[in-house]
């Protein structure tokens, strides 16, 4: 029973005080900065790198339009940007699906098990998320290059006649991403069939003789919160990804990620392009995050 | 009843299972073993040799990887206790205090810095940083860092926050104990576990950032992943495993005792 008596309690009136710091910290250095960068997506560029003051939509035209080399064809629609969107799309897919295909039986697997042993696996999983993303991508790199370990074993078994040469393919930023955000996949997956009931499928055994329609058509609906988690963390960070594409795909599988730090590097870049291109990731993450909430809130209902 | 429960044990289901674990953890493992290959090549195994550790503390780079270290663990350093603080305030306000109407918004807010996917924060701070006129370097990264670090030590403060159940503050305020006391006696030392778990979540996550470093680090400030990041363009070398395999090492030891502090926690509820 709630006391009715303690309406108030201790930390109240410090509520604004206590919440304070964060507003500032990330008001300051992620909002306004953000906000700073839809502005400098609308002026126009400087040619050593920076801004000039002046409204423009040169940047968004940039990313649309071809108008030829000296401007002055007739515009046409412009491929090259779309092509690097699609393809960071269909990367960020393929690896989730891959994610789902290798972490739904894992995480279903951990949490069919013992109580006590549950949180040891999860803690298995978890590890490799926590070591530095760029030494796991560079791990990959060695494992799979021409001569690494992996074609060498092969070779050397008369497996392979020659190396399979994934290196600089879109399969290697693919198995990079999906190496990446694995551990993404299982967690929310493994929560969400921990909570499962289990004797709703004992009720569902009498009804479906074999236990893969008694997994499709009981706990896999129950389960798909879960699921529908794991995808969109790996989906997301997948499509703005910069350390996979840049040492797995070399210079031919250019991905989003790529494309921006390319407008901010040197003396070549083009700050309000890379604004505008990080405006619209931005923006597409944020759709796919809004999908998502609006199929969970559905899901409650 | 027999069928009932087998819908528990899916068959193969625990071969991929192990199959998940030996992708996770094959390419370290890998690693780790090569930065003991003697030979100068990476690929043919010339016997046992701590050479490469040797090379990277005293050989001819040994300089610019410590300064790199040295940045990194004093920037991990504080902007985790920077990060913790002001997670552990806001858990404060937004768990312990009563409903109250934009809840879910600080929830979302205290996220966000997950959400933004890294490229974008990267641009955006670069652009507020050169706007400002600050100048990059040191104090642009360790700022940097505090923003998403924020996140990292949130979650463990907050999750461990909703576990102590009200019913202590609730009995304290009874015994007309002020809200120093409460702090101070109650949910501090409650509290701890979650405090050192969001600390050391939050000191990896800085130690391991590389796409925001990069962009806010300026010419000539470098961290452990930007200096092996730069390294690694030029071909991956033994050393560089050797270091790979030491920073390795560092965040597998701090997430067990994170790990295991949370699992102690557990037992104490428990009992």
């Amino acid at each position: 029973m709630e006391p009715v008596y303690h309406q108030k309690r201790a930390f109240d009136p410090l509520r604004i005080w206590l919440l304070l710091p964060s507003w500032v910290v990330i008001g300051v250095f992620l909002l306004i900065p953000v906000g700073l960068m839809l502005l400098i997506s609308f002026m126009t560029k400087e040619f050593r790198g920076g801004v000039i003051w002046e409204f423009s939509l040169a940047a968004y035209d940039q990313f649309l339009i071809d108008r030829g080399l000296f401007g002055d064809d007739p515009p046409t629609i412009e491929w090259t940007y779309i092509v690097i969107f699609l393809r960071s799309i269909v990367q960020a897919t393929i690896a989730t699906i891959f994610c789902l295909i290798i972490g739904f039986p894992t995480a279903y697997f951990i949490a069919t098990r013992e109580p006590q042993n549950r949180t040891f696996w999860i803690f298995l999983v978890t590890v490799p998320y926590w070591v530095n993303l760029l030494i796991r991508t560079v791990s990959l790199k060695f494992l799979i290059r021409d001569n690494g370990p992996i074609n060498e074993f092969l070779l050397s078994f008369g497996l392979l006649s020659e190396p399979l040469g994934l290196i600089n393919t879109n399969i290697a930023v693919q198995l990079g991403l999906f190496y990446s955000y694995l551990p993404f996949m299982v967690l929310p997956i493994y929560a969400s069939v921990e909570r499962f009931n289990f004797t709703y499928s004992e009720a569902a055994a009498d009804l479906y003789a074999d236990k893969w329609s008694t997994l499709r058509r009981i706990v896999l609906p129950n389960v798909v919160p879960g699921i529908a988690a794991g995808c969109i963390l790996v989906f997301i960070p997948s499509l703005g990804a910069f350390i996979a594409p840049d040492l797995l795909g070399g210079a031919k599988n250019f991905m989003i990620g790529s494309l921006i730090e390319e407008q901010f590097k040197g003396n070549a870049g083009n700050w309000p392009f890379g604004a505008a291109a990080s405006m619209i990731l931005l923006t597409m993450v944020l759709i796919a995050l809004l999908f998502y909430t609006r199929q969970q809130s559905k899901g409650e209902v | 009843m027999q069928v009932a429960s087998s819908v528990r044990s899916i068959p193969g289901f625990s071969l991929l299972a192990i199959l998940c674990l030996v992708i996770l953890y094959a390419p370290l493992l890998v690693v780790m073993v090569y930065s003991f290959n003697d030979s100068l090549s990476i690929t043919i195994w010339g016997g046992f040799s701590l050479r490469w550790y040797e090379q990277i503390f005293f050989g001819l780079e040994a300089e610019k990887f410590q300064k790199a270290a040295w940045n990194s663990i004093t920037i991990a350093f504080m902007a985790a206790v920077v990060a913790t603080t002001i997670a552990f305030s806001a858990a404060i306000g937004v768990v312990r205090t009563s409903p109250f109407k934009g809840k879910n918004l600080n929830i979302s807010l205290l996220s966000l810095p997950i959400m933004v996917p890294e490229i974008v924060t990267a641009v955006a701070t670069l652009i507020f940083f050169s706007m400002i006129s600050f100048k990059l370097g040191y104090t642009s990264i360790l700022v940097a860092h505090i923003v998403f670090c924020i996140p990292f030590a949130y979650l463990p403060i907050s999750a461990r926050m909703q576990s102590i159940e009200k019913v202590y503050e609730e009995a304290a305020m009874d015994l007309y104990a002020n809200r120093k006391q409460i702090f101070r006696s109650i949910l501090l030392p409650l509290m701890i576990p979650g405090i050192i778990s969001g600390f050391l979540l939050a000191f990896i996550i800085s130690l391991d950032d590389f796409i925001i470093t990069s962009f806010v680090k300026g010419a000539g400030v470098e961290t452990l992943p930007t200096a092996i990041f730069g390294s690694i363009k030029q071909g991956i070398k033994p050393d560089i495993m050797a270091l790979s395999t030491l920073l390795l090492l560092v965040s597998t030891i701090l997430v067990t005792i994170s790990y295991f502090l949370s699992r102690a926690d557990l037992k104490n509820k428990l009992n």
